[in-house]
């Protein structure tokens, strides 16, 4: 990476903001381990989660990160139509991660199991959905940014952008793999 | 089409129909004079979409001045009913009326008064004294700003479209649940502070990257300014306790607009963890308001004081041990929950700590004045005022600290009178402090300083009749928010007297007023040519008074502390090699996403969820927009600087 991306004040402040996300999220985690037995009598985690589906979405998630990364490298090389390719299919994985999300909300509010029902599933949706928000607003980001970067054919100010786009890509990734842990697997499996 | 939104919104008890009619007159006064001086274009171009950190400030502190003027208003209204509304007469307040005035009260006082006035003082001082142009994201400055404006505004409107909150200035459910308050007051309460609060945590990482990227060649973290350190550690804390106001903020929001249960007494909702998060924000809180008066207090000792700050290196620990600490006391403000004496002890001991760093303050300036040679100016005179006060406010918070003393005193008056003796007497002074003592750099003249001590032992006496009756009265048993009391109790003479307090107050408010309009008035004579009217020590003072737009016209490196100080001493008046200059342009969208913000939130207090929706849409327009704008900055060319520089008479 060159020095003047690395030093830029804007990437630095991106990452102060990414912090203050991530405490963001803390206070959500730490809500949903208070509050992740309070069912009042409705499923817990284990009667309604679908490992195999998470699994899924993890991995999709998880290649969507890979693919950000070497878009962002080819970006760096100055090569307008890789970076397309690349982040292009970082924007399909991501909203099919997206896609998979909303299909298991709507599945448990038809079964009755919305953010109504109990504190434990308020909390459920909450922190799930922020993330899946988060994950929106990316998209929204993606299909705004890159196009229009390469058009222009990659200077340091789109460099700099695109570095933005994909630390929070990234950072959506290491969020999720702690969904994944504290919400489901700790919820399955305990 | 309107949601919950109907005529009843608009009808008004006579209590609130006198506010509305002041709101409204003040208003028309000002839509008239505007349009009669033909000042539109001007107040739009010079001042609604400027990016000049300098000009931001002044919209800070005008927006927070105001609010602390409302914020007053509401606290002598809370005096007199407590001083009349004994035995068989109510007062002029019913219960309702009254736990909205409290509840509207403390949320003006901190959200709107004390933090705009904080970051206020940020904006003017943190560049000019790390010898910067600018801050480091200008757009994202003037978007703070006007988020936190239009949270303002919003809690304005609900004086009258519907109802402000009845449930405390920090809405502890269930109370603030839906199932105990209905009404729109507390949604009012959530979006105001939502909008106010994101507005707050960018400024915080936008003067954090400021300070920690931005400085003048050579001046290293530790010759840094005190009040740069100060504002270094609040702006830490903000990027770390204001996400979480954000997060339980949005999950009260959540359980109230769409039947999640968090918070609730049901369904497994658990009101405790909202009480706990609340604090976790709000201790950290305090001290996001406290340490810039800190660094005030240390730039106006050191300068009147003609001496190098005592102390320096232990100041800046003393700063990191109190933003590290201000996270792990949390719990001290509910002491009475039953965590169990373990955990309260821990508690307890570690908010006891944190009197040390504060004393290490407090003797640093002391040692500062010693032997030095003192000039007793209104700046000053706050900062004596400030350690009287002070130390009595912390020997009490200390007394508190002690569970078992806390059972007694926890939601007693005395509890009130030591937070008010910490903000009235650290913050508030603090900042009236930097008001003054800065006021010459941004405006070009000084504040008279004769109104400027008589509003200040106005504020002194009246300060001291009006909270040491509340101490007295919370050992006899006081609680907080009461609108009514039996006369046998024997509270009503310490209430009258606080009440007399409360009017001096208001005397010293009258002096600031008529402080600030005297010295417009005669600001001929009291000119600040020289750029440096108080012999000052640090940077800001070695530009004009005011500024130009770029703050200064050369960047020589500095290698001392004290970096004005000793350029004076040395002499050295640096060759000026005069260059084009890069500044923030002007810009209209802050000031239209601070109203799409506003419509967001007033979208959701009253549930038309298609504003909200628009709003949202049209909020992701505007940044996608600015996103796609490369022409943000526009230059100075060199010879208009040399001109500025040539008529302005800049001295670095």
């Amino acid at each position: 990476m060159n020095d003047e991306t690395l030093n830029s004040k804007t990437v630095f402040g991106f990452w102060v903001y990414l912090m203050t996300d991530c405490i963001l999220f803390a206070t959500l985690f730490a809500t949903f381990a208070v509050l992740r037995h309070s069912t009042y009598g409705g499923p817990s985690g284990q009667e309604i989660f679908s490992l195999p589906l998470v699994l899924a979405m993890t991995l999709i998630l998880l290649t969507s990160s890979f693919s950000a990364g070497v878009g962002l490298l080819a970006a760096r090389r100055g090569e307008g139509r890789q970076a397309l390719a690349w982040f292009g299919l970082t924007f399909l994985l991501g909203a099919a991660f997206l896609t998979l999300e909303i299909r298991e909300f709507v599945h448990l509010t038809a079964e009755g199991h919305s953010w109504r029902a109990s504190a434990f599933l308020s909390s459920f949706f909450t922190l799930v959905g922020t993330h899946g928000a988060h994950i929106s607003s990316g998209l929204i980001w993606m299909a705004v940014l890159v196009p229009r970067s390469v058009q222009r054919g990659l200077g340091s100010v789109d460099l700099r952008r695109l570095t933005c786009l994909t630390l929070f890509w990234h950072f959506l990734d290491v969020v999720w793999i702690f969904i994944f842990t504290v919400v489901y697997l700790m919820g399955v499996l305990s | 089409m309107l949601g919950r939104l109907n005529f009843d919104a608009l009808h008004h008890g006579t209590v609130e129909m006198v506010g509305i009619a002041s709101m409204f007159g003040g208003l028309i006064l000002a839509v008239t004079a505007l349009t009669y001086f033909k000042r539109w274009k001007w107040l739009w171009r010079v001042w609604l979409t400027s990016t000049d950190p300098k000009k931001i400030g002044v919209m800070y502190i005008a927006t927070a001045l105001f609010m602390l003027l409302r914020g007053a208003v509401d606290a002598g209204m809370m005096r007199t009913q407590q001083a009349i509304s004994v035995g068989d007469s109510t007062g002029f307040l019913n219960p309702d009326q009254f736990q909205q005035v409290f509840s509207a009260h403390g949320t003006i006082m901190i959200f709107f008064a004390a933090m705009g006035l904080m970051f206020g003082l940020i904006n003017w001082i943190v560049p000019l004294q790390i010898g910067a142009r600018d801050v480091a994201f200008p757009f994202l400055n003037a978007t703070s700003f006007w988020l936190f404006f239009m949270g303002a505004m919003l809690v304005n409107t609900s004086l009258v479209v519907g109802e402000f909150s009845a449930a405390g200035w920090l809405a502890y459910p269930p109370l603030s649940e839906l199932a105990y308050s209905p009404s729109v007051g507390v949604d009012y309460w959530i979006w105001a502070l939502q909008i106010a609060g994101v507005g707050s945590l960018l400024a915080g990482i936008n003067f954090l990257v400021t300070i920690l990227r931005m400085r003048r060649l050579g001046m290293t973290l530790m010759k840094m300014p005190m009040f740069c350190w100060s504002v270094l550690g609040t702006t830490t804390l903000i990027i770390f306790a204001f996400p979480i106001l954000t997060a339980t903020l949005a999950m009260l929001a959540l359980d109230r607009s769409f039947g999640m249960h968090f918070f609730t007494s049901y369904y497994g909702g658990n009101p405790m963890m909202y009480v706990n998060l609340i604090w976790a924000w709000g201790h950290p809180e305090v001290y996001i308001l406290i340490l810039p008066a800190f660094g005030v207090f240390s730039e106006v000792v050191a300068t009147f004081s003609r001496k190098r700050l005592f102390g320096y290196t232990s100041m800046v620990w003393a700063i990191w041990a109190i933003v590290f600490l201000s996270f792990i006391v949390w719990l001290h403000h509910f002491f009475t929950m039953g965590a169990g004496a373990n955990v309260n002890a821990f508690f307890g001991v570690m908010t006891m700590a944190i009197a040390v760093p504060t004393g290490v303050k407090v003797f640093n300036w002391l040692f500062t004045m010693y032997r030095g040679r003192i000039r007793f100016t209104t700046p000053m005179l706050w900062f004596l005022g400030f350690v009287a006060t002070f130390t009595i406010g912390g020997m009490a918070g200390v007394l508190m600290a002690v569970p078992p003393a806390d059972f007694q005193l926890h939601n007693s008056l005395f509890l009130v009178a030591h937070f008010h003796t910490m903000i009235i007497g650290g913050v508030v002074f603090g900042y009236f402090a930097g008001l003054t003592y800065w006021f010459p750099k941004i405006f070009g003249f000084k504040l008279n300083e004769r109104l400027g001590r008589y509003a200040f032992w106005c504020w002194l006496v009246g300060f001291l009749l009006a909270f040491i009756p509340l101490y007295i009265l919370g050992f006899m048993g006081a609680t907080r928010r009461l609108d009514h009391y039996d006369a046998s109790l024997g509270w009503q003479q310490l209430f009258i007297v606080a009440g007399v307090g409360v009017a001096i107050i208001g005397l010293g408010l009258f002096f600031q007023v008529l402080q600030l309009i005297v010295s417009i008035k005669d600001r001929h004579k009291n000119l600040d040519k020289t750029g440096d009217p108080w012999d000052g020590r640090t940077l800001e003072w070695s530009t004009a008074s005011p500024p130009p737009v770029y703050n200064f016209a050369s960047l020589s490196a500095v290698d001392d502390r004290d970096a004005f100080w000793a350029m004076k001493r040395a002499r050295v008046k640096p060759a000026i090699k005069y260059e084009a200059i890069e500044i923030a342009k002007n810009t209209s969208l802050p000031i239209i996403i601070g109203a799409l913000a506003f419509t967001f939130g007033f979208g959701f207090v009253w549930h038309m969820y298609w504003l909200v929706a628009l709003s949202f849409a049209a909020l992701i327009t505007v940044i996608a927009w600015r996103a796609s704008d490369d022409a943000t900055e526009y230059t100075v060319p060199a010879s208009e600087v040399k001109r500025i520089e040539l008529a302005g008479g800049n001295t670095a």
